[in-house]
């Protein structure tokens, strides 16, 4: 009998105790660096589309709600002609990010999405595109790839050979 | 002559639009309070501390489909929440909530109130039958013998009351209390009663006619909409009069200095509203058999105690 009596007081005092709940849109809570949050296409330091459209992402994703289409440029560079998410299907799994060659396809710690009609939560590319580089500032997939479109010659990046004409090792 | 009719009908109607506003607002009051001991906020966004959200709930469960499924017996589907409503509001008749301020100045209001309580019973057992469904059956059994089990010793816990103040008229009893309220010489009824009356309006920790967990919700699962809501008014239509014969009959009623009769009343109703919703709070849910336990070899044998007790003291003092 004491005991119950003495959990009702308990329970009571809790009354002045700090409360749990975070008010919400006043008071935004604490979100980690890591969060993965709404998708972006990020560019390279030199303002260029990272994406190379290799559709590694969408082949990674569990639930199919990216949708690309390859185009190459007059120096023979891929990019997507479009780039489509479906944030409505989108379960922020990370997987397109982690399969991305190219560190294009990043996620960010932005979480407030809510739209009042399902189309406004298909993005287009215009819309995922930004203008920074993302997490990884400097990186610049063409400076290492071996493949000229535009960016460097080849045989020009750090950690390659200048290439060699096969021709002239004829004996 | 007509003047006092008028008057008798603004008392009435007064009393009824008091009472449909309390248990509209307990809603909000016991959300509130639930979340404050929980340590959270409660509703607290629509309008001003989230008091329009009774406002809110109202038209969400007056808009609601009119629901009586197929395999129901319709007729006693339909009439068992009016049974709880027209029992709660009956009861409410003989409380006096200020000197005059009563519509039925019965002499055996004890008894009508007792009488009204054993009608709410119906309601759930009505119910539970009605909705031919097993949770429902099951919850509606068990509120049934749980309201038969505890009845018994409500009445006998306040017959200690009705010896002090030698009436069954409620308004003497509270004009009894003058000198003395009668929660000091009646502890041990008070407190009985007070477990009745939880058991009686099945709150938690007694809650085993509705007990989420293993019943779904017990004798109202196949209730929605207003049907549905017409259980939860009559639930808190129970808590407001189990307080206010609390508050009438152990704590002195509309008796106190300074402030208006009809606030002291309020007050006291108040205070054990808030008790009622604390130990929903706090308290989990005993087994069936253990409520049952409760009831007949401590319950009854204490309150039996009490009274023979007080039936000694009373004709000592007498005799």
């Amino acid at each position: 009998m004491l005991s119950l009596i003495k959990g009702a007081w308990a329970v009571l005092l809790h009354m002045f105790s700090p409360r749990v709940t975070i008010q919400y849109p006043e008071t935004k809570p604490y979100v980690p660096p890591r969060w993965r949050g709404r998708i972006i296409l990020s560019r390279d330091p030199d303002g260029g589309e990272r994406c190379v459209a290799c559709y590694l992402c969408a082949v990674a994703c569990p639930v199919g709600c990216i949708a690309l289409q390859a185009a190459e440029d007059e120096h023979g560079r891929r990019y997507p002609a479009f780039f489509r998410i479906n944030f409505s299907r989108c379960i922020f799994c990370g997987f397109c990010e982690e399969a991305c060659p190219t560190y294009a396809i990043q996620l960010t710690t932005d979480y407030e999405m809510s739209e009042y009609k399902r189309t406004s939560l298909v993005y287009e590319k215009e819309d995922l595109l930004i203008s920074g580089t993302g997490k990884y500032p400097g990186y610049n997939f063409y400076r290492v790839a071996g493949l000229a479109a535009g960016v460097k010659d080849k045989g020009e990046s750090g950690n390659e050979e200048p290439p060699v004409d096969v021709k002239s090792l004829l004996p | 002559m007509d003047m006092e009719i008028m008057r008798q009908l603004a008392v009435i109607f007064g009393i009824l639009f008091v009472l449909t506003t309390i248990s509209a607002g307990l809603i909000w009051l016991e959300r509130r309070l639930l979340a404050l001991w929980q340590d959270r906020y409660g509703p607290n966004r629509v309008g001003p501390f989230g008091l329009l959200q009774v406002l809110a709930d109202m038209v969400k469960i007056l808009a609601k489909e009119d629901w009586v499924p197929p395999f129901a017996d319709k007729t006693v589907f339909i009439m068992a929440p009016a049974i709880i409503m027209v029992s709660a509001f009956m009861s409410f008749a003989v409380i006096p909530f200020a000197p005059g301020i009563c519509i039925a100045d019965m002499d055996i209001g004890v008894l009508f109130f007792l009488a009204m309580s054993s009608l709410g019973v119906y309601s759930v057992v009505l119910a539970g039958w009605a909705s031919d469904s097993k949770y429902s059956l099951l919850g509606g059994m068990r509120a049934a013998a749980q309201m038969v089990s505890y009845e018994v010793f409500m009445g006998l816990s306040l017959m200690g009351v009705v010896m002090l103040a030698g009436s069954f008229n409620i308004n003497e009893i509270v004009e009894a209390q003058r000198k003395l309220w009668f929660v000091i010489p009646q502890f041990p009824g008070f407190v009985i009663f007070f477990i009745a009356g939880i058991a009686e309006t099945h709150r938690l920790p007694f809650d085993l006619p509705e007990s989420e967990n293993e019943l779904v919700a017990g004798y109202h699962t196949e209730y929605s909409g207003m049907k549905f809501g017409m259980f939860f008014v009559g639930e808190y239509l129970g808590i407001t009069l189990i307080s206010a014969l609390i508050a009438t009959l152990f704590f002195g009623g509309w008796l106190g200095p300074v402030l208006p009769p009809v606030v002291w009343f309020f007050l006291k109703t108040f205070v054990f509203i808030c008790l009622f919703i604390l130990f929903r709070a706090s308290y989990p849910r005993p087994r069936y058999d253990q409520v049952m336990f409760l009831a007949w070899k401590i319950m009854l044998p204490l309150s039996l105690l009490n009274l023979v007790i007080t039936g000694a003291i009373v004709l000592l003092e007498t005799g």
